[in-house]
């Protein structure tokens, strides 16, 4: 009784917290897995970076090398993504 | 341009799906012209604009694929190369104006399957069916085996929502950018552009392939 009483004061019906609700969600899951991706693959860029520095002349391969391991990494991201955007547009 | 179709009921292909048919068609018949001109060139003599190029696709795809499956006899070569120049069209087909095949989850669902089943039946002709089960299934702790499964399905999986959830999220950002900032992000939209679209979709073909040609040349090391 009284939640509905404050439902009826304050104006928030149950549609409108439910979607407040999936909005603060979509954002949580965009955001949080971007931040620790960022951590990783400032890692692999690190190490990256400092094998270019003891072995000039391999460069090229461990620049592919690099590419691809935070193109794998990136997935954990793109996963984050994808659950925001379904629950924007398809919930 | 999604495909209805009336028969007894409505047939519905989607466009996506349709895109890729299309590529596999112009892609057959592309080939087919190049293969009917080699036969035709003259072996002694140096080859010349188009068979140039792709002699030097054919020979570093090749190259590629000895060198990381280590890849003696060269079996694995055409099926990797069919997959690299397909991915590759099929993830660059947005620059064209056709909706790309690989942004519908049923096309690269069906490309991690289509992947399964031939590691399967590459480690099966290979190993032989005993030692395939005996691997698999049994492994180093019997006791493991639905996490054993559960494993081998997850990499498929997280191959095809890798391809999945990049190809449509570059383009979802791109489409929000320009709703939201209108014709302010002009400048900036070639960049931008090249990065989600163009880049993006290189290197989850080349990642996708990758992946592949390392999980096959771990079971090609093997029978050498």
């Amino acid at each position: 009784m009284y939640l509905q009483m404050i439902n009826l004061l304050t104006g928030i019906t149950d549609l409108g917290f439910a979607s407040g609700l999936t909005s603060i969600a979509a954002a949580l899951a965009a955001g949080i897995p971007g931040f620790a991706v960022a951590l990783g693959q400032g890692n692999i860029a690190a190490k990256a970076v400092e094998a270019v520095g003891r072995q000039p002349e391999a460069k090229n391969e461990i620049q592919q090398v690099m590419i691809i391991g935070q193109g794998i990494s990136e997935t954990s991201a793109i996963y984050g993504l994808l659950i925001a955007f379904i629950l924007i547009f398809v919930a | 341009m999604d495909i209805v179709v009336f028969l007894n009921e409505e047939v519905f292909i989607s466009a996506g799906v349709f895109n890729s048919l299309l590529i596999v068609a112009l892609l057959c018949l592309f080939f087919a012209i190049c293969g009917k001109k080699m036969k035709q060139a003259d072996p002694t003599k140096p080859s010349t604009g188009l068979l140039l190029l792709i002699e030097l696709l054919v020979t570093s795809i090749h190259e590629m694929c000895h060198s990381i499956m280590g890849d003696k006899k060269g079996r694995l070569g055409p099926f990797m190369g069919t997959l690299i120049i397909y991915l590759l069209s099929a993830n660059l087909l947005g620059l064209v104006g056709l909706t790309t095949p690989t942004s519908n989850f049923n096309v690269t669902f069906a490309l991690a399957v289509f992947a399964l089943c031939y590691l399967i039946i590459l480690n099966i002709r290979i190993n032989g069916l005993l030692t395939y089960m005996k691997d698999t299934f049994v492994g180093d702790f019997p006791i493991l085996l639905p996490l054993n499964i559960i494993g081998e399905l997850a990499k498929f999986l997280s191959l095809s929502l890798r391809l999945f959830g990049n190809i449509v999220s570059g383009g979802m950002i791109l489409g929000v950018l320009m709703h939201l900032t209108g014709w302010l992000i002009l400048p900036v939209l070639p960049a931008l552009n090249f990065y989600f679209d163009i880049f993006s979709g290189l290197l989850q073909t080349l990642i996708f392939c990758f992946l592949l040609m390392i999980w096959a040349g771990d079971l090609v090391a093997t029978d050498e």
